[in-house]
């Protein structure tokens, strides 16, 4: 499977990463080659053959939806690593 | 001999025989430290004041004659990706360059509780992402045992640092290969266990359905004391779980063990003398009163290419959370999408978009059922392999890699080479079962790694039988 230039650059805005041009050539090249190899799967016969998500069979695992009242230090240590904050708000740039 | 050459065995001994104190072993690490990682690049960041603390409580301990645990006052290494309270936590990635993180990993909370002396946090491939630790943000990790060439990955700085005895344990993670093959590479054990038996909570996530943490060490019956602390449900992992039943076996035997070889793992390509040490492992078993038993897992070949499916679609998933806004990196920009775009493009590394951007592509529309779909399917007809060849014996025994540790730069330049090293490995994590890697030999100086892989939960029972071939060849 050989990935053209539109096609490397609609991927990689739909996973908002940013490319340069001569970074999108050498990902053309690389992902082709991986999808060229992953495609062998194809020679593997799936009919009837349930797909597995998960391998410990647990399902709706739940605990006690108990609040944890935070300190203010607890709060300080999580803003304190947001890049932007605003009175104890992390900031976002506008999005309309 | 110097302290920090003990294993953990020895050194508890030392300790509560107050033949030294757990502030000199601790000592006798940083002093390693000091003189060798700066050509062995295993630690990203050390955490001195808080190891002598720690080191500290134990001594005071045991001068107090209270019982100590068999971790108490031991060095333990964490990998760059688990989160220890107040220490950096990178990835390896630019993107978490000046992450502290926030709480400890349920693993670190465990291991603290038990006593052990965090040092530091070690190197790895960014995020997890590679199997020579050559894809850090911060500088590739050097093979102790040859200087030249990789550790293997992605725990290459945890298994680097225990081989140059810069620690006396250590946690990696393991998703595909990336606890053994590092084992296998530098000459240690590792032990990558039953999915679920290690909680992930402050793990960050890779591919959140095959990640499992596990313990390095120089011996198996250290990594068993570590996995011993480290393993149990845990309420804040949802997938984390007990063994249905006890199943700590008291002494597994040797005497009429049934070990299968997959005649898919025996093939021509690798490296004669890998095949040909493993092959003597196994014959030592047979010594041993052990039985050997032809198997067959009949779809190994699509093992690798299910796994680069899977994999990066789930790894696409959890990197997204990587936006600049809440933590991290962030690049500033006019608009909120140019944040987005900046922000990842200068973050993350060569091999962290390309995963990235396989995982986005396999899960796009129209796409998701010739891939992802696929791939799932071939998981179970995968699980069914074993499950079949567990019916017959009861652990399969393999090469850990075909190859011993590579040369850095050797396989950078072609992704597909690089993620062939994990060929023998992923399926186990696809599968969900337990697999360790014991050193069984070398070719010239470089250590060679065979591979035991065991039934769903049986992770004690093949620590104890890798601990049996050491009893023999040490």
């Amino acid at each position: 499977m050989k990935l053209s230039e539109e096609q490397v650059e609609h991927i990689a805005k739909l996973a908002r990463l940013g490319l340069t041009g001569q970074e999108n050539k050498k990902f053309q090249k690389e992902l082709s080659s991986i999808l060229d190899f992953v495609e062998q799967l194809n020679k593997a016969k799936t009919e009837k053959v349930e797909p597995t998500a998960q391998v410990t069979g647990l399902e709706n695992v739940s605990r006690q939806d108990k609040s944890l009242a935070k300190s203010r230090k607890e709060t300080e240590k999580l803003l304190k690593l947001a890049p932007q904050t605003k009175n104890g708000y992390v900031k976002v740039k506008a999005v309309l | 001999m110097s302290l920090n050459k003990l294993t953990i065995k020895q050194a508890h001994l030392g300790l509560i025989k107050k033949e030294f104190s757990a502030v000199e072993l601790t000592e006798a690490v940083f002093g390693q430290i000091k003189k060798e990682d700066k050509q062995i690049h295993a630690y990203l960041t050390l955490a001195e004041e808080l190891a002598l603390s720690q080191a500290k409580k134990t001594d005071r301990k045991i001068a107090n004659r209270e019982k100590v645990g068999p971790l108490a006052g031991i060095p333990v290494a964490v990998k760059d990706l688990i989160l220890v309270e107040g220490i950096k936590c990178t990835a390896g990635s630019k993107i978490l360059e000046n992450y502290i993180a926030p709480y400890d990993a349920t693993v670190v909370k465990r291991l603290k509780q038990a006593g052990a002396v965090i040092v530091g946090k070690t190197n790895l491939d960014e995020f997890g992402m590679g199997s020579s630790t050559e894809n850090s943000a911060f500088g590739a990790t050097r093979n102790p045992r040859d200087l030249e060439r990789v550790p293997g990955g992605s725990s290459g700085g945890s298994a680097a640092a225990l081989a140059s005895h810069q620690c006396l344990a250590a946690l990696g993670t393991d998703t595909g290969s990336s606890v053994r093959l590092p084992a296998s590479f530098c000459g240690v054990t590792g032990l990558k266990a039953t999915y679920g038996r290690v909680s992930r909570y402050g793990l960050i996530a890779f591919a959140s359905s095959l990640d499992q943490i596990g313990p390095l060490a120089k011996t198996a019956e250290d990594a068993q004391m570590v996995f011993e602390i480290i393993e149990g449900k845990d309420e804040m992992d949802s997938t984390s779980l007990n063994p249905p039943t006890e199943n700590n076996p008291a002494k597994v035997s040797i005497k009429g063990l049934k070990i299968g070889l997959p005649e898919e793992y025996f093939i021509e390509g690798g490296d004669p003398e890998v095949e040909k040490s493993v092959k003597k492992a196994v014959a030592q078993y047979e010594k041993m009163g052990a039985q050997v038993i032809e198997v067959s897992l009949p779809h190994t070949e699509y093992a690798l290419p299910a796994y680069y499916i899977i994999q990066p679609a789930e790894a696409s998933a959890n990197l997204a959370r990587y936006d600049g806004i809440k933590y991290g990196l962030s690049e500033p920009a006019n608009q909120l999408l140019d944040v987005y775009l900046k922000t990842r493009q200068h973050g993350f590394g060569d091999e962290v978009r390309r995963r990235i951007m396989l995982g986005t592509y396999t899960l796009s529309a129209g796409y998701y059922e010739a891939y992802y779909l696929k791939a799932q399917k071939v998981r179970t007809l995968i699980r069914e392999d074993f499950a079949k060849a567990f019916e017959k014996v009861d652990v399969l025994m393999t090469p850990v890699s075909p190859t011993p540790a590579f040369k850095l730069g050797e396989k950078t330049a072609d992704p597909v080479a690089m993620y062939l090293s994990d060929i023998y490995m992923v399926a186990v994590n696809l599968a969900g079962l337990p697999g360790l890697s014991v050193p069984c030999g070398r070719v010239g100086r470089l250590p060679i790694g065979l591979q035991i892989i065991g039934r769903q939960f049986d992770d004690e029972k093949i620590l104890q039988i890798a601990q049996a071939y050491e009893n023999v060849s040490a």
